[in-house]
């Protein structure tokens, strides 16, 4: 019963504006630290990791800020909140103003995956893309969705990404900070945690994950080639997926200066 | 960095534009997203031929996109696998309706993004057979690595594939045929230098003035090990031997020897190379029965090489001799 008012409830609501925040904080950081993921790309990879991903982020944020447009555009076109004369209910129903004004989390999630894909090229490319699509396919077209089964739907795009990649934990890679970030996440939600506080929580969990693959020897991607002599560098992926994590605690309106 | 560029970061387009312009007669370019389509392309009835990798291994794959090779190619860029959505545009552009052979190169990337193309082809009805190619005898293949890497025999692939699909055989057989050139291939390059992405503006790796990695990647992938540098035959027998025992070539058996420059070793020290790779190969009782020397898979401007060798059969030697229209192989019939 807890669960569920916890879970309904309105502050903790994940919507079309927490998405937009998410990826626009995540683009902002990659952008920032694009020549800190190169270089460590350039250590065990081949140095296109903070290219590629700030190129399909910056794509990602244009066509976020231009779906946004096209919302406000029909929303001056039908002023159906107040009343306005040339409003025709017959075919632009009061209800479905919400879909019109704010394009549901799934569907924004689904076109952030279609674009990563399109744009990133390499691993990065699929393996994002797969997150944020199969994120979409585990939501419904709801306009905002809980805390909750956000995080459900965030546990089914790691999952693709280690199915994907034919990955696991311990390999090396982005995963390495996506599953403790998730498994935090839903252990603070449902200790009752904010959905601020938890992603907090995840991001330093996401931290610990990359900081944890420096002693690691890569068994997938590029950086296998280098068997043991992959020991000793942080995971490119790993530190880019610390960013998303660290981006959607901001986002939430958490403190994730910490990590 | 010190390179003929108009913009760094428009280097693939940019060379794609000129590449159209270089050779239009055999290609037609598409740009957003962008792919090389064999000028008289679709070919009703034929099998169609797909490949594409990162860019600046030029002149594979646009190079060899043609009659009797590949029907499209799709360039990423520097170094970067193209895109689901990329490769799949390619298809179908090139679709004959009677499927696709995709030939992709074991790369992490590479093998994720023809995957989804292939997914995707496959819902909206055309047929696909998928051939990795893994030769690159450096890599040690297990369980704990992302495989060989695919390198020199691609080219060798696309070739003997591409001369069965232009014959008219059906998907498995031409599937079939690339695999058995797989099978029967094995490589491994040296580099003398590093090489600089356009967009990255520093060389990926360093090395010293006397030293060299080998069994390099084709995209500075570390090798085996850093040696100094020595006499080129010793260079073609580090490079020969390891081929040699993982094909289990010996007296008796016939070879296509296969040298390619990574781009910045010139044609004088390939063919010194390749006069002490034919008395490496001959010492063995290998017999060179066909061969290739020149810059067909590159990485920018390194300087080194690489070696493929493939066994031959009388199949897979008729299928090489098959004429062959494109911007970087063109024969008519060929014999020896």
């Amino acid at each position: 019963m807890v669960e569920l008012e916890r879970h309904g409830s309105r502050p903790d609501a994940v919507d079309g504006s927490f998405v937009r925040s998410w990826l626009d904080e995540f683009a902002e950081e990659v952008a920032r630290r694009r020549d800190e993921l190169t270089q460590l790309d350039a250590a065990i990879g081949d140095a296109d990791h903070g290219v590629n991903l700030d190129a399909g982020l910056r794509a990602v944020t244009s066509r976020l800020a231009s779906e946004g447009e096209t919302a406000l555009g029909s929303d001056e076109k039908t002023p159906v909140a107040v009343g306005s004369p040339s409003a025709d209910p017959s075919d632009s129903p009061v209800t479905d103003a919400p879909s019109v004004t704010s394009p549901s989390v799934g569907s924004l999630l689904q076109m952030v995956g279609m674009t990563l894909l399109s744009t990133v090229g390499g691993a990065a490319g699929p393996l994002y893309g797969s997150l944020f699509l199969k994120m979409a396919g585990a939501l419904d077209s709801d306009s905002a969705v809980t805390a909750w089964e956000w995080s459900q739907a965030l546990r089914v795009g790691v999952g693709s990404v280690s199915a994907r990649g034919r990955a696991v934990a311990g390999d090396k890679t982005m995963l390495d900070a996506l599953l403790p970030a998730v498994d935090t996440l839903q252990q603070m939600l449902e200790k009752g945690e904010s959905l601020a506080s938890a992603l907090v929580a995840a991001s330093g969990a996401a931290h610990d994950g990359m900081l944890a693959t420096v002693p690691m020897v890569a068994r997938k991607g590029r950086a296998s080639y280098l068997g043991e002599r992959s020991a000793g560098h942080q995971d490119p992926g790993a530190t880019s997926a610390h960013m998303l994590v660290a981006a959607a605690a901001r986002a939430a309106g958490g403190d994730a200066a910490a990590t | 960095m010190k390179k003929l560029l108009d913009k760094p970061d428009d280097a693939v387009r940019d060379s794609l534009e000129g590449l159209a312009a270089a050779h239009d007669e055999l290609l037609t370019v598409r740009y957003e997203p962008n792919m090389v389509l064999r000028a008289d392309a679709p070919l009703a009835g034929k099998v169609s031929l797909v490949s594409g990798g990162g860019s600046g291994h030029e002149p594979m794959h646009a190079g060899f996109v043609g009659k009797g090779m590949l029907d499209a190619a799709c360039p990423g860029q520097v170094f970067t696998s193209p895109t689901p959505d990329q490769i799949l545009a390619a298809v179908r552009a090139v679709d004959g309706g009677a499927g696709t052979l995709l030939v992709v190169k074991n790369y992490t990337g590479d093998v994720m993004n023809f995957e989804m193309a292939a997914e995707m082809a496959s819902e909206s009805g055309i047929s696909t057979e998928t051939v990795l190619v893994d030769d690159d005898v450096a890599v040690r293949d297990s369980l704990y690595t992302a495989g060989r890497r695919g390198v020199g025999a691609t080219v060798l692939v696309e070739k003997c594939a591409g001369a069965a699909a232009e014959q008219g055989r059906p998907l498995e057989d031409v599937a079939a045929v690339a695999r058995r050139v797989v099978d029967n291939s094995g490589s491994m390059g040296l580099a003398l230098t590093s090489c600089t992405p356009p967009s990255v503006g520093r060389p990926l790796f360093e090395l010293g003035d006397g030293e060299i990695e080998l069994g390099v990647g084709i995209h500075g992938e570390p090798g085996r090990e850093r040696r100094p540098l020595a006499p080129a035959a010793e260079l073609a027998e580090l490079l020969a031997r390891p081929i040699l025992d993982d094909l289990g070539l010996g007296g008796g058996d016939r070879v296509l020897a296969f040298v390619s420059s990574l781009g910045g070793t010139p044609l004088m020290e390939l063919y010194v190379f390749y006069r002490d790779l034919v008395r490496v190969l001959g010492a063995t009782g290998v017999t060179v029965e066909r061969r290739l020397v020149g810059s067909y898979m590159t990485s920018l401007e390194m300087a080194g090489c690489s070696v493929t060798l493939l066994r031959l059969d009388d199949e897979l030697t008729a299928l090489w001799d098959e004429p062959v229209r494109t911007a970087a192989l063109c024969w008519d019939d060929r014999d020896g």
